[in-house]
This record gives structure tokens, sequence and C-alpha cells, in this order.
């Protein structure tokens, strides 16, 4: 599993980061980022589904892994 | 006060009435007021039974026409469905913020697009630039900075109020948080709290008042403004208004209306809307015995359950203006017309949430609108949520058990921003 956040639907409200600090980060400018390559680890994965759960913009994307 | 003659930045030498008189007026409507004849065809978010319910009149309106109209304020919309709002928000193409406050007054088309108050009122591609001068100081890391004096103020209005059995909430506590903390980021006497108070409610709930008063009353808050702007060219500090007079745009310094309206949005803004915040989520906890325990049992529920305060209490409904003549989603709509843009509607729309008229303090999916969608996501959010965490943290420590002392004295206010303007709590 991955995330990865839409950055043209993006706007900052920090429900990410706040919801899974682990997983998200913000910049400069409060906009959320992705941590490293986004894989999310098995004790990250609902922290990774309350971050999408929760994001206004839905901006947060949940991606199955091969 | 400082004397004019002490402003280095010729910028700031004229009066704002002044530097006004230059410029075109807008246009305005007579007043309309009374009581709603029906909510689908006559509207208005400035009476008595919007302020006392407008959940309620939402959520029929959601039923029967869920695009309202009204001929008051000269033509107004008011959609309550969530994909409706949020539409809206994302168009910013036929749906301008030239004016972020439906009422009598259209500001001049060429006021667009920077708007008076930057840049809420502004349009792309200014709007970007506006805002991007803005959201370093409002990042959840910079306000994190805020929260132990924010919090060491918490407990000193609570020492303040003693040794009362009742106390109004509202007035006595809420207020002063925001009031507080935008003086500080601002820069301003942190003793003219109570000026700011009249500042917002003239802007905010005085729309219908005769446009001589209105205008005199937006005077006062400019003329203030200078005060300030003044004393800062004077002797610089480290606050958003020393900042904003430094800041450029395009290589320039910003306009003398540009700083003082960004200064004016940030009082306006950052005031009655997490006053409202805080009022409205101790207004449930109060009526809610089942919620107080649980959240005074388990504190760490609390940011979950702020959000669904939020939801369902969101205090804030923004303007737009219809750009052209247009259908759009069945109804004809023509340019210059308002759009009351309810993000409280959109958050109690049972399309998009379950159980959206109930308030689950556990919710664990909750996209709610409270502080917008878009490219206008409210730029003080991260703030109003510390302000407002630390608030209830605060209060719910020093008063683990309290009641509604008077359900009728509870007063709501009306216009765009909603909360209780009187909330009388028995706290021992």
């Amino acid at each position: 599993m991955r995330v990865r956040i839409d950055h043209d639907k993006c706007q900052g409200h920090g429900r990410c980061y706040t919801l899974a600090p682990a997983l998200f980060g913000e910049d400069d400018e409060g906009t959320g980022q992705v941590i490293g390559s986004g894989d999310v680890p098995d004790d990250q994965v609902a922290a990774a589904h309350l971050a999408e759960a929760n994001c206004p913009e839905s901006a947060v994307i949940i991606e199955a892994v091969q | 006060m400082v004397d004019v003659t002490e402003a280095t930045d010729e910028r700031f030498a004229r009066s704002f009435d002044d530097l006004r008189s230059d410029r075109p007026f807008g246009s305005r409507v007579e007043p309309v007021t009374g009581p709603v004849s029906d909510w689908a065809t006559d509207f208005s978010h400035m009476e008595e039974e919007w302020a006392q319910d407008c959940y309620r009149i939402q959520d029929e309106l959601r039923e029967r026409c869920p695009i309202a109209h009204t001929d008051r304020f000269g033509g107004a919309w008011l959609p309550v469905r969530h994909d409706d709002v949020a539409e809206i928000a994302y168009d910013t193409e036929h749906f301008s913020s030239r004016s972020p406050v439906v009422g009598n007054f259209r500001p001049p088309l060429d006021i667009a697009p920077v708007g008076g108050i930057p840049p809420i009122s502004s349009d792309p591609p200014f709007h970007h630039d506006a805002r991007k001068l803005l959201l370093p100081a409002f990042t959840r890391t910079a306000v994190a900075k805020l929260e132990p004096a924010t919090r060491e103020f918490c407990h000193k209005l609570i020492d303040d109020i003693g040794d009362v059995d009742v106390v109004d909430a509202a007035t006595h506590y809420a207020q002063h948080i925001p009031m507080r903390v935008i003086a500080e980021m601002l820069g301003f006497p942190a003793e003219d709290g109570p000026k700011f108070r009249q500042y917002v409610e003239d802007t905010l709930e005085g729309i219908n008042l005769p446009p001589e008063e209105r205008l005199e009353k937006v005077g006062k808050l400019f003329d203030y403004l200078l005060v300030q702007i003044r004393a800062h060219l004077a002797e610089p500090a480290n606050d958003l208004t020393t900042y904003l007079l430094e800041a450029e745009i395009y290589g320039e310094k910003l306009d003398p209306f540009h700083v003082a309206g960004t200064m004016s949005l940030m009082l306006v803004a950052g005031i009655d809307t997490t006053w409202s915040a805080i009022g409205a989520s101790l207004w449930h906890l109060a009526k809610t015995p089942p919620d107080l325990e649980r959240l005074v049992a388990e504190p760490l529920l609390l940011p979950t359950a702020m959000e669904e305060f939020l939801r369902a209490y969101a205090p804030v409904t923004m303007g737009r203006l219809v750009t052209q003549d247009m259908t759009w989603h069945g109804v004809d709509m023509k340019a210059e017309d308002w759009i009351l843009l309810s993000f409280p509607a959109a958050n109690r729309d049972p399309a998009k949430f379950e159980r959206a008229d109930e308030v689950v303090i556990d919710r664990e999916v909750n996209k709610h609108a409270a502080f917008g969608l878009g490219i206008h996501r409210c730029v003080g959010s991260h703030l109003a949520r510390m302000e407002l965490r630390v608030a209830l943290e605060v209060w719910l420590e020093r008063f683990p058990q309290f009641t509604l002392e008077d359900a009728e004295a509870v007063h709501w206010s009306t216009g765009q921003v909603r909360g209780p303007r009187t909330l009388p709590l028995r706290v021992r």
C-alpha cells in the first residue's frame, strides 16, 4: 500500500500530516507532502485510511502496490 | 497617536478616507428587512429566525428547493447541497470573490481581482500571489509557537472569572482568546481587544445599516489601522504588520489598500469565527452531558470531537458574485447576483455525511468543509484549530462539570459568522 497527494487538489488543510504524521509532512506554506516513498508500513495502515477519510479536498490517495 | 510627519512611507501619508475619494464607489440597493415570507424565495441570513435555527431552514430547503433565491440584497442564491457548494467554491471563473460579504453594497467591478480585503476578496491569478505572502505565518508549525502563550491566557481568563457559579462563556471567555492572539500576531496593543470586537460587529452584522452609517463605521476601522501602520513605520517590529509593510508583490511594495485590507481581514476573519467555534462547542457540551463526560474521561478524543463540532456548527458562510448571466443547475443566475455559500449547509448534507444531523464526537470519516474548499481555504485554519483545541482543553480542565444555565438566554448571531454571542453556563 502506498499514499500520494494530488497536488492539484491539496489546499493545505493539513488533515493528513495531523492524522498520519509518520506518512505526511508540511512544507513552508503548509501544503501536505508525502514523506519518502509513500510506502505504508503495516503499523501505519489505519493512519493512512484516516488521512484519506478526512481530507476535505479528497487529495489524499491510497494505492495498492504490487 | 503617531504624528503624520513621522511616517516615512509616502504610501501612508494620506488618510484612507482621502485615498478612497479617488476610487469609484460601487453600487447600493435599498435594504429589505423584516420577517421572511418563504425561505425558498425570500431568504435572509440577517433575520432573527435564521439566527435561531438556520440548520432547520437549510435542511428543509435541501428537501424541496436545493438552490433558494431572494430578491433581498439586490438578488442572491443559496445552494444547500454539499456538491453544489463545492462546485461553486471550485469555480472561480463563474463565481467571483470580489466581495465575500453578502449585503446591499457591491464594490466596483474594477476592484477585482484584488478586492477590498485580499486575499479573501481576490480572484486568480492575483489571489495566488497575495495568499502566498501570508501562508508561511499561518502554517501549523508557525502557529504552534503561539500555543503556550494562548494556554496561559486561557487560564488567566478563567482565573479572572473568579468564584462565580454562572458565567457568560461567550463574552468572558471565548471572545477574548482570538482577540488576544490576533493582536499579538499583528503587533497591536493587547488592551485594544474590545475595539476590534466593535469593528468586527460593524463589518459583519451592520450590513443593513444606512450607507452613511456603515461607511462611517468602516472608516473608523481604517483610521485605527492607519494609526497602527504609522506606529510600525516609526518602529518596525517582528510581527505581521511590519511584514506586510515590507512585503513585495511583482517586485513592488503592496498598495496601501492591500496592506490595510489584509490587516482588516485578519481582524474581522480571525475573531468572530474562532469565538463562534469555541462558543458553539461549549454550548454543545453544556447541553449534552454524555459527550462532556466522555471528553473529560477521554481527553485524547478531543481533536476528533473538535472536528465534529466544526462540521456540525461550522461558523462561516462565504459570499460570491456571479460573473455572467447563465443557467446553473436549472436556475437562471444573473451577473452580479450574490451566492450565499453556506459551508454549514454543505456540512449537514445527508448525501455527503452519515447521520448528518447528529453530533457524533468520535466520527472517524469527516471531510467537513468548515474552513472552505478550494483556493480560498481559510488561511488561518491551523491557528483557529490551535485556539479551539487549547480553549476547550483549558476549559474542560478547569470546569469538568458545567451545564447550560438558561437555554432561552443563549443568543446566536445573524449574518455570515454563526456562533453564540450570549452563553450563560453554570460552572459550579
